[in-house]
């Protein structure tokens, strides 16, 4: 039971397999989204309130720096939601295969990337 | 051997709960993608109606309790993976609990509290 292995856990020499980064990355969008839900029910209120606070929250948003972050959360949103579709169709058995894993991965990262600069694009 | 103390029976629900919600979430997003989409003009009385509208509203509160159990299963996990000490982690739950049951008060609150303030006439 209490064998002891080698470890080798330097995190910044361990090369993830594409499979394992879109993974990490779909626990680190999610956190990053569920820390984000104050700010981003307090802007919806703004908007919805009065046409007074609605200008205030377009003024806001309108501003560069809150634009990045906004992509950087329209990322966070893309990439859950792609990652999340493809692990809801590996439950149902597709592309379990480690070629199509992978390719699936790839997938993943590059239609989110390629949504978020849509969005950023529609954005600015 | 010390027997570690892990939870049992929710295993299973909790796992099917992340991917029913997962669904739901996914299909509003695409839905309300669609409404947004087709508003004639982003400004204050097209932004309002849309949240004036009970299908919306209902939907949109569906919507936001599955991300918020999403998030609680989710987030929970991540604490299990990464925080040792059972005693903080019992805290970070807490912590957690309280602000998605805070986050349902206002969300609803969000919506139907529009009711007591009149909006611009159309």
């Amino acid at each position: 039971m209490s064998k002891a292995r080698p470890k080798y856990l330097d995190l910044f020499r361990i090369r993830l397999p594409v499979p394992a980064f879109v993974s990490i990355l779909h626990r680190v969008s999610g956190a990053l989204l569920f820390l984000m839900i104050p700010a981003l029910l307090y802007l919806w209120q703004t908007s919805v309130q009065a046409p007074e606070t609605f200008n205030a929250f377009k003024a806001f948003v309108s501003r560069p720096p809150v634009k990045l972050v906004a992509i950087g959360l329209a990322w966070a949103y893309l990439h859950h939601f792609c990652a999340g579709i493809r692990h809801l169709a590996l439950d149902l058995h597709y592309g379990t295969s480690l070629e199509t894993a992978r390719a699936t991965s790839w997938g993943v990262i590059g239609v989110s990337l390629f949504l978020t600069i849509v969005f950023g694009a529609l954005l600015w | 051997m010390k027997r570690q103390v892990v939870g049992a029976h929710y295993g299973l629900r909790d796992w099917l709960a992340q991917r029913v919600t997962a669904v739901v979430m996914a299909v509003y997003t695409l839905l309300m993608l669609a409404l947004l989409v087709r508003l004639p003009a982003i400004d204050y009385a097209h932004w309002r109606s849309l949240w004036e509208m009970p299908t919306v509203r209902y939907a949109t509160l569906l919507f936001l309790l599955c991300a918020y159990f999403h998030a609680w299963i989710g987030v929970r996990n991540i604490f299990m993976d990464y925080v040792k000490g059972s005693g903080l982690r019992l805290v970070l739950y807490v912590i957690t609990i309280g602000a998605l049951v805070c986050y349902v008060a206002w969300s609803v609150q969000i919506m139907w509290g529009l009711d007591a303030v009149a909006g611009p006439k159309f």
